[in-house]
Parts: structure tokens; C-alpha cells; sequence
């Protein structure tokens, strides 16, 4: 096994078994995952509901036996050292896992006790994540008063007292409200730039593209495709150029001098828009006005899109997410 | 040892949970205080007949109240169980390294707590209406109480894991329990019922345990019904809660 991985899996599968009335029922929810998550690094799991996200999130956290396949989390074995695994991870689901009718501050300190922390030190590190998360003005009450977001971030802190190196989110900004969801990136970048390793599923392209360091697309049980954002996106190929002209005629112009000279993978012109599809958008743009200044074409206005992991999806899955979501 | 420490921190939490809305104690007194005042009059001009000595009834009626407490009492607790499992509670809990055992002895230990608070309350209602208490026998009984509710709380945890939702669990429940009170002898002595009723009987474990307790509330300890008793009942808290343990284990898969 290689030294700094924090997460290792080979064909990890897991087959559910329905008894319906025309016996047994197979699911395949997960279909052999390979999986290498580094040290230190935000490894994002991405996909559309039903994927497999939360699956194989569960067997990682040890809560669900694999039907098959191998994994090694920090080095042990999940199949034997689930006592080890559970010291040193922290998970949290999908529905958070807060006791609703404790206080924050209560669910804290039993949380850290379960992990063995004595009572004085529990008391410590409840106070410190109080005040990290700010959760001051709400951590005294019961907790079936907290909003959304507030709730979330008790969540996190929950899976995080213990400390543990590696941290399991499962859909972690789902349901919140965008300032929320900006609040929790942050934290989750701050708990990045303390060393540790975070494994999070999330059904957001920008979630993923903003946050992840690598990213895993899963889809039907299967990661289809694995890299950098950047990666991902580049592998896409060509990014988006728009230039505004300020007639048809002029556009249809640019059009004609752009295809002839240049080559774009894609050209097409929509009343006084022309839409580039082209490599290295950025480090053409120089290029592509001079060549319309040249030629007294004047684009009046111009913008340059990069691939967006939404592409990336579209390309591997042959359908969008979002329309996915709308299912 | 870290089971010792597991349990005692599950069992404090769920006190406090209980303690936190202590209307719920109250409420399942409510059927055996019903039972107390609108049906044990019934009893009273039965005395003389096999099992109901004359003035005495009391004496026969309120331990076999008392194990019909213990029983309804605790047989419902797994309804708290299913609201823990959808809030993700319990993952949150089985993702630690706490011990399992310990989720669930937290909590039937916290369910015979409060089964024996209430089977104080219950006797010291009793006693204006003429109740003789044997005071070490009413201890052990007590005890035997506890292990009741160890057993039915198990038993309805472990529906709950395997169900998962309200909607199968109450009438499981019920199916189960109404069967085992009225084949139990808790409100009329078994010797009143024909003889394949009191056979029948025989393979329920509460009946014993309405035997011992009555014995124990008697003081009679000369009694083989409270050895007995003990020992079914002990046997079937073992079974019962093995039975949940495997159920919570077994719950993910």
C-alpha cells in the first residue's frame, strides 16, 4: 500500500437484497469502486442521486459490510480493524445525526466521550468548537430549535470533536441556504489547511469545482472518470469565446474571417453574437482581435467560458445533471 | 472497562431524555391506575372463590397489575428507537467506537428505571385500598419487574431495528402483548380459567412471573414460583436482548 493514502479500495462493491414477492430482488448500488484519496487533500465524490455516493460512504465509515472488494482506511483494513477505523475517522451523514432533544453543548460532550475523551477535555474541546464554528448564541438550547445551518454546523462539529484525521461528509451542504453553504466551504478548507484529509460527496458541480482537490465522478455504481477540476474541465477540450458585434451584418463577417482563418472547433452566429468553440480560449484571445482589428471588425464586447464540470458530466454520462435532479 | 463506562454514558443520556418530558412516565400509569380504580372493585365480592381468598383480593389483584405495568410499560419503548433511527442518532452513534451493547443497555436499563419508579408509585397507591406488602418480598419483586421490562423493551427495540418504521410495530406489538396478559392470570387467577386455558399458560413467561410475584408479595419465600419466576424471566431478558444486539448489528446489512 502506498505510504500517504489515506483512503485505498479495490472493486469495492455492495449488492443489496430485496424479498419482494417474485423473490429475491438484486441491487447493485455499487459496482466495484477503486479509490485512492491522498493525505491532506479534499477528495470530492460526485454524482447525481442514487449514484452510489452515500453507499460507499457508508462502507468506508465501517456502518455497512461490503458485498466485496478490499479498502484500507488509514492504513487498516476495513473487513478486520473497524475498532481502528472508527477511532480515527469522522462521519457525518446524510441526516447529520444531531439529538434533537439535548442541547448542542450536550450532544458535544457525550459525542467526545463515546470516543473516550474524559469528561474535562470533552468540556475543552466543546468549548473550543463553540467558538470555531460560532455557535455561541445557540449551543445552550435544545437542538430541535436550531435553523438549518445552524443544525449543519453542530453536525460537523459533531464529526469532528474527536479530532480524527479523516473526515466523511455525505452531502454536507445539502438544503442550506447559500450564505450557510459559504460558511461550511470555508470551515472545510480551514480543516484542510489543518492537515486533514476530507472525503465529501456532493451532487453540486460548483461544490465540487470550488472545493475538491480531485474529484470522482460516480455514476450507476461506477466512477466513470477522475482528476483535478482542471483536469476534468481541460479534458473537455475547448472552452467558450463570445464576442458581441454591433450589427448581424458585422457578425456574420467575423464569422466567415474567424472560420477561415483560425479553425475553431465549433463557430456559429446567433443575430449579432458569435459563439467560439476553441482550445486554450485565454491564450488565443490576443490573437483572435487582433485579427478582427485587422480587418476593421469591431467586437464591442467579448467573454471567455471556461468547461464547466456540468460539460464533464454531460460528456461521460451523455445526460446533465441537473436533469437528473428534476427526475 | 469500556463497556461499564459505554453504558453508564447511554443510560445517563437516555435518563435525561426521559427526565426531559416526564408527562410520558405518567401516561403509561394511567391504564394500570384505570385498572386500579374501575375494575379491581369488580374483585371484591368474587373473594371466596379458587385464588381470590375473601378480603384478600387486593393482595392477588395488584402483583399481577404490577407485571401487566411491566409489561405495557416497556413494550413500546421501541417506537423512541425508529424516531433515533431516522434522525441518524443511532449512525452518529455506531460510527464511534462505542460498544453496541452498550447503545442498547443504556437504554433498557433507563426503560426498567423507570418501570420500577412506577411500580413504586402503583403500590403506594394500593396501599389505602388494603394492601399487605411483605417489604423484602416487595424488593425482590422489584427487581423481577426490572427484568420484565429488560425483556419487553428488548423485545420492541428489536422489531424496531428489523422494521425500521412505526407502521408494522404497533400492531406487532399489540399482537404479542394482549395474548401474553390475558394468558398470564394477571387479572383473574389462572386456576378460574378451564384447563386447556391454564395449559396453555404454561408456555407463557409472564404467567410465572405473576406466580413469583405474588408469592414475593406475600412474603411466601418458601414458594418454588419465585425461583422459578427468577429464572424464566432472567432467561428470557438474556434471550430477548441477545436478540436486539444481533438485531442492531445486523441493522446496515
Amino acid at each position: 500500500m502506498v505510504e500517504n493514502l489515506i483512503i485505498e479500495t479495490k472493486g469495492l462493491r455492495k449488492t443489496f437484497i430485496s424479498k419482494t414477492r417474485n423473490g429475491k430482488k438484486e441491487l447493485e448500488a455499487v459496482r466495484g469502486v477503486d479509490l485512492a484519496v491522498k493525505k491532506g487533500e479534499i477528495f470530492g465524490f460526485l454524482g447525481p442521486n442514487g449514484a452510489g455516493k452515500s453507499t460507499t460512504q457508508r462502507m468506508l465509515s465501517t456502518l455497512l459490510p461490503p458485498t466485496g472488494g478490499e479498502a484500507k482506511i488509514l492504513g487498516y483494513d476495513l473487513a478486520k480493524q473497524q475498532e481502528q477505523i472508527r477511532e480515527n475517522i469522522g462521519y457525518v451523514g446524510q441526516t447529520g445525526g444531531t439529538d434533537l432533544v439535548a442541547t448542542g453543548f450536550e450532544n458535544l460532550i457525550l459525542q467526545a466521550q463515546l470516543y473516550g475523551i474524559d469528561i474535562h477535555t470533552a468540556r475543552k474541546y466543546a468549548g473550543e468548537f463553540v467558538e470555531r464554528f460560532q455557535m455561541g448564541s445557540f449551543i445552550e438550547r435544545q437542538a430541535s430549535t436550531y435553523s438549518g445551518g445552524q443544525k449543519r454546523r453542530l453536525d460537523v462539529a459533531l464529526g469532528m470533536i474527536h479530532r480524527p484525521k479523516l473526515l466523511l461528509l455525505d452531502e454536507p451542504t445539502s438544503g442550506l441556504d447559500p450564505q450557510s453553504r459559504a460558511y461550511l466551504w470555508d470551515e472545510i478548507k480551514k480543516l484542510k489547511a489543518e492537515g486533514i484529509t476530507i472525503f465529501l460527496s456532493t451532487q453540486y458541480m460548483d461544490e465540487a469545482d470550488k472545493l475538491c482537490d480531485t474529484i470522482a465522478i460516480i455514476d450507476n455504481g461506477k466512477i466513470i472518470v477522475e482528476g483535478t477540476p482542471t483536469e476534468l474541465k481541460s479534458a473537455i477540450g475547448a472552452d467558450t469565446v463570445v464576442f458581441g458585434f454591433q450589427d448581424d451584418k458585422t457578425a456574420s463577417s467575423a464569422e466567415n474571417l474567424l472560420a477561415g482563418k483560425i479553425r475553431p472547433e465549433k463557430i456559429r452566429t446567433t443575430n449579432n453574437l458569435v459563439y467560439l468553440s476553441i482550445k486554450d480560449g485565454g491564450r488565443m484571445m490576443p490573437e483572435l482581435l487582433r485579427l478582427l482589428d485587422l480587418n476593421n471588425l469591431e467586437a464591442q464586447n467579448v467573454t471567455l467560458s471556461r468547461p464547466s464540470l456540468d460539460d464533464v458530466f454531460l460528456k461521460y454520462t451523455g445526460r446533465s445533471l441537473r436533469e437528473d435532479d428534476k427526475q | 472497562m469500556r463497556i461499564l463506562r459505554d453504558t453508564k454514558l447511554m443510560f445517563v443520556r437516555n435518563m435525561q431524555h426521559t427526565l426531559r418530558s416526564p408527562i410520558f412516565i405518567l401516561v403509561s400509569m394511567f391504564q394500570p391506575l384505570l385498572y386500579l380504580f374501575l375494575f379491581m372493585p369488580f374483585l371484591e365480592d368474587l373473594g371466596g372463590v379458587p385464588g381470590l381468598p375473601v378480603g384478600k383480593t387486593v393482595d392477588v389483584f395488584i402483583p399481577g397489575l404490577l407485571v401487566m405495568l411491566a409489561l405495557f410499560g416497556s413494550a413500546f419503548v421501541g417506537f423512541s428507537l425508529i424516531d433515533e433511527l431516522r434522525t441518524g442518532v443511532i449512525e452518529r452513534f455506531l460510527v464511534t467506537p462505542v460498544k453496541r451493547s452498550a447503545i442498547l443497555l443504556g437504554r433498557v436499563l433507563r426503560d426498567a428505571m423507570v418501570l420500577i419508579a412506577q411500580c413504586i408509585l402503583i403500590t403506594l397507591v394500593a396501599i389505602p385500598f388494603g394492601l399487605s406488602v411483605n417489604v423484602a418480598g416487595f424488593l425482590l419483586s422489584l427487581l423481577l419487574y426490572g427484568l420484565i421490562g429488560i425483556s419487553m423493551a428488548s423485545m420492541s427495540y428489536s422489531f424496531a431495528l428489523i422494521y425500521k418504521s412505526e407502521d408494522n410495530l404497533a400492531p406487532t406489538l399489540n399482537t404479542i402483548t394482549l395474548p401474553i396478559s390475558l394468558l398470564s392470570g394477571i387479572m383473574l387467577p389462572l386456576i378460574l380459567a378451564p384447563i386447556w386455558l391454564q395449559n396453555v399458560a404454561k408456555i407463557n413467561p409472564l404467567s410465572y412471573a405473576v406466580n413469583a410475584s405474588r408469592a414475593l408479595f406475600a412474603g411466601n419465600f418458601q414458594s418454588i414460583d419465585i425461583i422459578v419466576g427468577f429464572i424464566i424471566i432472567a432467561l428470557l431478558a438474556l434471550v430477548m436482548f441477545s436478540w436486539s444486539l444481533s438485531s442492531l448489528k445486523k441493522i446496515e446489512s
